[in-house]
């Protein structure tokens, strides 16, 4: 049994070097292969982070009418940070909404005039909701309809930035659907290719194989040295594709960091270095396995 | 030790739809360490007949028997055990084009489970037998037709199987290598092992004095012990 093993890892291993030509080409196709789920897997990580951070920037306010106290503001405020769909709320006083909006407009001194011309702070005390998803501000509004201190509430600026979130909720749920659905298809037509590969290196074999046969060789004795040279071939190409990943993540890091300042593809690929690992090694030795075996199999007939 | 009963093997023919009939309700019994040579022009069945025996094919009719099991009754997967106690010398040669000479007679040896101390021992042992020990170490495309030839004998012989099917086996080969073979099969029948040796060497089966059976279009026309070569 052991010694079985060893000449068919023995044998795997010779028929991996002595064919560099079909070697090269098969650990190719297979690396691209794998360096295509990279990117997917990638993508998908770069894209959650960007939707993320577009949500972020997603919020709503609620005004309070201009005699509320901020006791029972912030009394609303920690009852609506127990509610599921809430991350955080943050509360703005009149004073603190003066000073930002002077802080922000103060080169512009027709809107500065205007803000002495009033002579008193015009404007109202606020609650500043972020939900966890953009689709969930709806649910907020509702609370805040039908909650007892709906009364304190002056206005709510949920409707007018409706259409906003609505469509950023639209292109976050679009872009994860295309993602998946263009990921399944492309992914698909890669394994076909890299098992195409294979399966033409092994048609060159067929002859070989049925004299395995022939001469009195088992099926897994004539299947091994092909599973050990897919598993080969898997493991060179993982290898070749971490190096291409890891030289593109560290070379458009700064590139990237330009058009999107929060994402560092290097900080990326580090942190995310042993599941990338185990992605690559199972696409590429599940694919060298899978195709060798399938592959042999319609030669084993003799 | 092997029978066949009325076997008759017919190729349905791609080209005018005429099918070939290839072997046409052959009966025959070979006995344990027995010497048959199969002889008839070429086309006459003789490489179909080892095909058949080996269950790389199947009879259209008709049955085989090796001691007595039905070799058609045995599963694919336990074809192999059927065929390690044969050793064939194919026309084709079928050495494995990957392997050097060496590595080609050591399969067969790994296949049957040998240790790798008999594998380096009895490989040289047989490669200077047939005279091939310069090119242990050469792959098969690099060997000429004869040393092939020689391979194939050196292979089918290696493991000690107990039925030797050689077709063709000086086909390639030149008087010298010729004798040389054919003393090799003797000494092996000699030793104990069944030999069913196919040719159209008619000096060479007159010389023998074994028994010989004639095709003749696929159909036995004599079967002599201590035949001659007549067609």
């Amino acid at each position: 049994m052991f010694t079985s093993l060893k000449r068919i890892i023995r044998a795997g291993w010779t028929g991996f070097y002595r064919n560099p030509g079909l070697t090269v080409a098969t650990v190719f196709i297979m690396a691209t292969v794998i360096f295509f789920i990279t990117t997917l897997f990638l993508f998908n990580l770069v894209s959650g982070i960007l939707i993320s951070n577009i949500q972020e920037k997603v919020d709503m306010s609620v005004y309070f009418k201009e005699d509320i106290l901020s006791e029972d503001i912030l009394a609303v405020k920690s009852e609506l940070k127990g509610i599921p769909e809430v991350k955080d709320v943050e509360y703005v006083s009149k004073e603190q909404a003066l000073e930002k909006f002077i802080e922000q407009h103060k080169n512009e001194p027709v809107l500065m005039e205007s803000l002495t011309e009033v002579g008193k702070n015009p404007f109202l005390a606020s609650l500043n909701i972020r939900a966890w998803q953009a689709s969930q501000y709806e649910q907020v509004t509702n609370f805040l309809a039908d909650s007892s201190f709906n009364n304190l509430i002056e206005k709510v600026d949920y409707y007018q930035r409706k259409p906003i979130i609505d469509k950023v909720f639209l292109i976050t749920s679009g872009v994860n659907k295309a993602g998946i659905f263009s990921g399944i298809v492309l992914g698909m037509i890669a394994i076909l290719i890299a098992f195409n590969t294979i399966r033409i290196a092994i048609y060159n074999s067929s002859e070989e194989i049925s004299t395995m046969r022939l001469v009195g060789a088992s099926n897994w004795f004539i299947r091994g040295p092909f599973l050990i040279q897919g598993i080969i071939a898997g493991f060179f190409a993982t290898l070749f594709t971490l190096l291409i990943t890891f030289a593109l993540c560290y070379g458009f890091d700064s590139k990237i960091s330009v058009i999107a300042p929060q994402i560092s593809t290097f900080a990326l690929f580090i942190s995310n270095f042993w599941i990338l690992v185990l992605i690559q090694l199972t696409a590429g030795i599940g694919l060298g396995v899978i195709s060798s075996l399938i592959a042999v199999r319609k030669y084993l007939k003799v | 030790m092997l029978s066949l009963h009325k076997i008759s093997k017919i190729y349905p023919s791609h080209a005018d739809g005429s099918p070939i009939v290839a072997l046409d309700n052959v009966s025959f019994e070979i006995n344990k360490k027995e010497f048959v040579s199969i002889v008839g022009k070429s086309g006459a069945g003789k490489t179909t007949l080892f095909k058949l025996i080996l269950a790389e094919e199947e009879p259209t009719k008709g049955e085989i028997f090796f001691e007595d099991q039905d070799i058609q009754e045995i599963k694919k997967s336990q074809l192999s055990i059927l065929r390690r106690r044969i050793g064939t010398v194919f026309q084709d040669y079928k050495l494995l084009p990957s392997k050097t000479t060496y590595e080609n007679l050591a399969y067969v040896m790994e296949v049957m489970g040998a240790t790798d101390d008999e594998i380096s021992r009895d490989v040289p042992q047989v490669l200077e037998l047939v005279g091939l020990r310069d090119r242990a170490y050469n792959f098969p495309e690099e060997l000429s037709g004869g040393e092939r030839q020689r391979a194939t004998i050196a292979r089918a012989l290696i493991h000690r199987p107990e039925v030797i099917l050689a077709d063709e086996p000086t086909g390639n080969l030149d008087p010298y290598h010729s004798l040389n073979v054919i003393q090799l099969l003797i000494k092996i029948y000699e030793l104990g092992t069944t030999v069913i040796l196919a040719t159209h060497d008619k000096e060479l089966i007159n010389r023998l004095g074994k028994r010989v059976i004639t095709l003749d279009n696929g159909k036995v026309i004599r079967d002599e012990e201590r035949g001659r070569f007549i067609l």
